[in-house]
C-alpha cells in the first residue's frame, strides 16, 4: 500500500465507529501490537553524515531497507546507530522519499549511481515523482543505449575465431569486418575498385565521342566502343554477382541476410544484367530494357559498405522517416493548395502557361523551393499576389522539419563516433585485463618463489617486507590448495612453453583465458629437475631466473617484450647479496582495482570479493637468500 | 495513354512518397523506432529481503556480529539480495585467472542453492557457510558430498566425478607444470574411486563416502584448516 496513507490508517480505523450500528455481526478482535507505542528518534549515520529521523517515517515503506528488519544488519551496537557505506548526497534523496512519499531523481548525479542506490535501499525507481520521471527516463535511455553501443561494440569485434570456425564463419567474419585478415581486405579493396569502375563506367558511356570515320553525328561513346563496355559490364556484374552468393553462402542466417538493405541492393544492382540476357531482341521490349539499365546506377550505394558516412547517411533518413514525411505531407498540401489557387487565378489570361492543375504543380514546386526558373510566370495580378504568398510560405514549410533532420544526424553522428572511438580503445582495454590477470597470477608466483608458502616462514627473512594485504595472503592460499588438490602446479607463460616443448604430447589445451603464450628467449631446455623459472612481471625491470639448488645458480636475464636491457650478472650458490638488493622503493604500485575487504573486521568469505585483485609492482629485483631452498614439487 | 518507361518509374516513385505520407495520417503502422517497443519500464528486479538476525543466528551458528558483516558484504556485491548464476559465476572466476572457473563456479552455485530456484539467498550463503566453517565433520563431508552428487540422488557416480573433476583441472589453466594432460581428470577419478568404493558397485554412497574420509588422516587434518576463514 502507497505511503502517506500510513499516517490516516488510526483515522481510517478510528472512523469505523461509525459502523458499529449497522454491523450485523460482531466486529473481530484487533490485532494486538506488541512493539512500544510510543515513537523515538533513529540515528542514520551514512559515512560520516548523521541524519535523524522517526522511526514511524522508516516504516511507512515497509518493503525498504530501511523500513524493514533487514536495517538491523546493520546496527551498530557501540555507537546505537545504523551504519551505512553508501554515499551520504544520495542518501539525502532516499530519506526524503521517506519523508514526503516523492522520489526525486537529482539531475546532476549519474544515473547509474542513482539506480545503484536506490537498489540498495530497496526502492524501485518507477516511483519517482512525475516531477523528474521525464528526465529520469531520457537519461536512462541515453546510458542503455550507450551500453548496448559499447557491448555491441565488444563483441561484434575483433575477437580472434575460436580455432575450430567452420568456413562459413570464417568467411562471414572476413566479409564483416574486412581488416582483420589481408585476403579479406584485397578483396574489400576489389570490390570497390570494381564499384567505381562500373559507376565511371555507366557514366562515361553517355559522353558523346568523336564520331567514327565517314560518319557526321556524334556517338556517345557507349556505341562506339560497345564491346569493351559491354566486356567491362559484365567482367563487373560477374564480380558483384560473385560477391553477393558469397555473402549469401557465408551468412549465418540467410532469410535475415537476403532482406537487409545491402543485398536489396546488390541484388537491384545485378538484375538489370541478367534481366537483359533472358529478354528476347523485341522491339518493344527493348525499350524497357532501356529503362532498366537506369538502375546499374544503384550500384554507387554498395559504396555503403565502404563508407561510413554514406551508412550514417542513411540511418539518418531512417531515424528522421516521420519528419520527412511531415515534410512532404505537409508540402504536397501546400501544393495542391496554391496549385489551384495558380491556375484558377490564371484561367483568365490568354496563351496561358497554367494549362492545368497538375502544371501548375510544377510552378508550385519551383516557388515554394525559391528556385524560380521562370518558365511559367504568373500575368495576371491576382496571379501575382498569390505566387508571392506561394514562395514566401515555402520557405516556411520547408524550413520547419530541417532542424529536426539535422539534430538525428547530429546525435547518430556522435554515436558513431563513440563507436569508433570505443572500438579502438578495446584494445587498451583488453590490455589493462589481461595485465591484471597476469599481474594476479604473476604476485602468486612470486609469492611462492618467495618461500610464502612454506608452513611455518620461521627462517626465510625476505630483504623486503612485502606489503601484501591479508586478501592477497588467502587468496594465494587458495590457489595454493587448488594446486595440492590437482597435484598440478601453477607455472608462467615462458616456463610452460620451455618445459612443453619438450613433452607436448596430449597437453591439455583447456578453455582457459590465458594469453598466447609468447616465446621467451630461451637458452638452455630444461628438465624437469632443473627448473628455470623466468620472471616477468608486467613492468619488471629485471627477470630473475633461478635454478635448483643442486645445481649452480645462475642469473638468467631474458628480454622482456619492452627490450630494456639489464646488467648481467652471475651468482653462485652462496648469492653476493649486494647484487640483489631489493629496491623497496621502488615499488611503483599501480594498483589496478583495490579489492575492498567488505566490513570493519578482516574477515572474508569467498564469493564476496569485488574487484580483480591486481597490483602490478615494479620491483627491481626477487630473491633473497638462496639458503633456503624453495622446494618446487618435483614430480 | 502509353507510359514510357522512365514515366513508369517517376509515377512509381510519386505512388511511395504517397505512402510515405500515409504514415502521417497513421493509416499504416510504420516501423516505429523507439516508442512501441519498450514504453513499459522494465520491472525493477525481484527483490529479496532476508530472514531477521534472529531467526538466523538459530539456524546458523554465527555471532550476531559476524551475520551483521557478512550481510554488509553481501548485500554491497548484490544490491537486491539475490545472487544468479551468472553474477556468481563472474565472482567465482576472478579468483582463478589463469583458468576457466565457470563449470566448476556452476556446480559449486548448485551446492549453496538449496532450494534450486536458480538463485542464492542471503540465507542460503549464509547457512552453506554455517555448514562449512562451523559444522562438525560429517557436516563438512556430507557437504562436499552434496557438491559432488550433481542429481542429488544420493551416489555418486563415475560420470558426476569426472565432470566435477574435469571442472577443478580447468581452474588450473593451461600453464602448469607438469602440464595437464587429457587424462589426468580420469586418472584422478579412478583414483578416487579406488579409494572410496568399497563395494566396488561402481557408485560411492554417502556412507562410504564419509566412513572413508573419517579413516584417512590427510583429510581430517585439512578439515580444520578452514575455520578461520571467516
Amino acid at each position: 500500500m502507497a505511503a502517506g496513507v500510513a499516517t490516516w490508517m488510526p483515522f481510517a480505523r478510528a472512523a469505523a465507529v461509525g459502523w458499529l450500528p449497522l454491523a450485523q455481526k460482531t466486529m473481530p478482535k484487533p490485532p494486538v501490537d506488541k512493539k512500544s507505542r510510543s515513537d523515538e528518534i533513529l540515528f542514520v549515520n551514512v559515512s560520516g553524515l548523521r541524519f535523524q529521523t522517526w522511526k514511524n517515517t522508516l516504516d511507512r515503506y515497509p518493503d525498504t531497507l530501511l523500513g524493514s528488519s533487514e536495517k538491523e544488519f546493520f546496527y551498530n551496537e557501540e555507537t546505537q546507530e545504523y551504519f551505512f557505506d553508501r554515499d551520504p548526497e544520495m542518501f539525502r534523496h532516499i530519506l526524503n522519499f521517506f519523508r514526503t512519499g516523492k522520489l526525486h531523481y537529482p539531475r546532476h548525479e549519474c544515473i547509474q549511481a542513482f539506480e545503484e542506490e536506490l537498489a540498495f535501499y530497496g526502492i524501485i525507481p518507477e516511483i519517482i515523482g512525475d516531477c523528474c520521471m521525464e528526465e529520469y527516463r531520457d537519461r536512462k535511455k541515453e546510458n542503455q543505449e550507450r551500453l548496448a553501443e559499447d557491448t555491441e561494440a565488444e563483441n561484434a569485434g575483433d575477437a580472434p575465431l575460436p580455432p575450430d570456425a567452420t568456413l562459413r564463419e570464417r568467411l562471414w567474419r572476413a566479409f564483416e569486418n574486412p581488416h582483420t585478415s589481408t585476403m579479406a581486405l584485397v578483396f574489400y579493396y576489389v570490390t570497390g575498385f570494381f564499384i567505381a569502375v562500373s559507376v565511371i563506367a555507366n557514366v562515361v558511356e553517355t559522353v558523346p565521342c568523336r564520331p567514327i570515320k565517314g560518319s557526321i553525328k556524334d556517338l556517345p561513346c557507349g556505341e562506339k566502343f560497345s564491346v569493351a563496355f559491354s566486356c567491362l559490364d559484365t567482367a563487373c556484374v560477374l564480380i558483384f554477382s560473385f560477391e553477393y552468393l558469397m555473402r549469401l553462402y557465408a551468412a549465418p542466417s540467410r532469410c535475415d541476410f537476403a532482406r537487409s538493405v545491402m543485398s536489396v541492393i546488390d541484388v537491384v544492382a545485378i538484375l538489370p544484367f541478367y534481366i537483359g540476357l533472358v529478354m528476347p531482341e523485341n522491339e518493344e521490349v527493348s525499350g524497357a530494357f532501356v529503362t532498366l539499365r537506369v538502375f546499374r546506377v544503384f550500384r554507387i550505394f554498395k559504396f555503403s559498405r565502404h563508407s561510413q558516412g554514406l551508412r550514417i547517411l542513411g540511418c539518418t533518413l531512417q531515424a528522421c522517416a516521420s519528419e520527412l514525411g511531415f515534410l512532404l505531407f505537409s508540402l504536397t498540401m501546400a501544393v495542391i493548395i496554391f496549385a489551384t489557387v495558380m491556375f484558377y487565378a490564371e484561367k483568365g489570361t490568354k496563351g496561358t502557361t497554367f494549362s492545368s492543375i497538375p502544371a501548375s504543380f510544377w510552378y508550385t514546386i519551383v516557388t515554394m523551393t525559391t528556385l524560380g526558373y521562370g518558365d511559367m510566370v504568373p500575368d495576371s495580378i491576382a496571379g501575382k499576389i498569390f505566387g508571392s504568398i506561394c514562395s514566401l510560405s515555402g520557405v516556411l514549410v520547408i524550413a520547419l522539419p530541417v532542424p529536426v533532420i539535422v539534430s538525428n544526424f547530429a546525435r547518430i553522428y556522435h554515436q558513431n563516433q563513440r563507436a569508433d572511438k570505443m572500438r579502438a580503445q578495446q584494445k587498451v582495454r583488453q590490455a589493462r585485463i589481461r595485465m591484471a590477470k597476469k599481474g594476479a597470477t604473476n604476485a602468486f608466483l612470486q609469492h611462492k618463489e618467495d618461500g610464502g608458502l612454506q608452513d611455518g616462514d620461521g627462517d626465510s627473512t625476505p630483504f623486503c617486507v612485502k606489503n601484501r594485504s591479508a586478501f592477497e595472503h588467502q587468496h594465494h592460499h587458495l590457489l595454493h590448495c587448488l594446486e595440492k588438490t590437482t597435484n598440478h602446479e601453477f607455472t608462467d607463460e615462458v616456463t610452460y612453453s620451455e618445459v612443453c616443448v619438450t613433452d607436448s604430447v596430449g597437453f591439455r589445451t583447456s578453455r582457459s583465458t590465458s594469453l598466447s603464450s609468447q616465446q621467451g628467449a630461451t637458452t638452455t631446455c630444461c628438465s624437469r629437475r632443473a627448473k628455470r623459472r623466468a620472471f616477468r612481471l608486467a613492468n619488471s625491470t629485471v627477470s630473475v631466473s633461478r635454478g635448483s639448488v643442486q645445481e649452480l645458480d645462475t642469473l638468467h636475464v631474458t628480454k622482456t617484450p619492452a627490450g630494456t636491457q639489464y646488467p648481467q650478472s652471475r651468482s653462485s650458490l652462496n648469492a653476493r647479496t649486494e647484487d640483489l638488493k631489493l629496491n623497496c622503493d621502488d615499488y611503483t604500485a599501480a594498483i589496478i582495482s583495490i579489492p575492498t575487504p567488505p566490513a570493519n573486521t578482516p574477515d572474508e568469505s569467498l564469493p564476496n570479493s569485488p574487484a580483480i585483485p591486481g597490483i602490478l609492482r615494479n620491483s627491481r629485483s626477487s630473491t633473497f637468500n638462496t639458503q633456503d631452498t624453495v622446494k618446487i614439487s618435483s614430480l | 495513354m502509353v507510359l514510357d518507361g522512365m514515366e513508369l518509374i517517376a509515377i512509381t516513385v510519386v505512388i511511395g512518397l504517397f505512402f510515405v505520407m500515409f504514415k502521417q495520417f497513421g493509416v499504416w503502422e510504420p516501423l516505429s523506432l523507439d516508442e512501441s517497443s519498450d514504453c513499459e519500464l522494465e520491472l525493477s528486479t525481484v527483490r529479496h529481503q532476508p530472514e531477521g538476525l534472529e531467526q538466523l543466528q538459530a539456524q546458523t551458528q554465527f555471532t550476531r556480529k559476524e551475520l551483521q558483516s557478512l550481510y554488509r558484504g553481501f548485500k554491497n556485491e548484490c544490491p537486491s539480495g539475490l545472487v544468479d548464476e551468472e553474477t556468481f559465476k563472474t565472482i567465482y572466476s576472478q579468483f582463478f585467472p589463469q583458468g576457466d572457473a565457470t563449470t566448476y563456479a556452476h556446480f559449486l552455485f548448485n551446492a549453496f542453492d538449496m532450494d534450486r530456484n536458480g538463485s542464492i539467498r542471503f540465507e542460503d550463503f549464509v547457512i552453506g557457510l554455517s555448514v562449512l566453517l562451523r559444522g562438525s565433520e560429517t557436516e563438512k563431508l556430507l557437504w562436499a558430498f552434496n557438491l559432488y552428487d550433481i542429481n542429488k540422488d544420493g551416489c555418486i557416480t563415475k560420470e558426476e566425478m569426472l565432470a566435477i573433476m574435469t571442472s577443478i583441472y580447468d581452474m588450473m589453466g593451461r600453464y602448469t607444470s607438469p602440464s595437464v594432460r587429457d587424462d589426468d581428470p580420469s586418472e584422478h577419478v579412478d583414483k578416487f574411486f579406488q579409494k572410496m568404493d568399497r563395494n566396488r558397485d561402481g557408485v560411492v554412497t554417502i556412507d562410504e563416502f564419509i566412513e572413508t574420509c573419517q579413516k584417512d588422516e590427510d583429510i581430517m587434518a585439512s578439515i580444520k584448516l578452514f575455520e578461520n576463514v571467516i
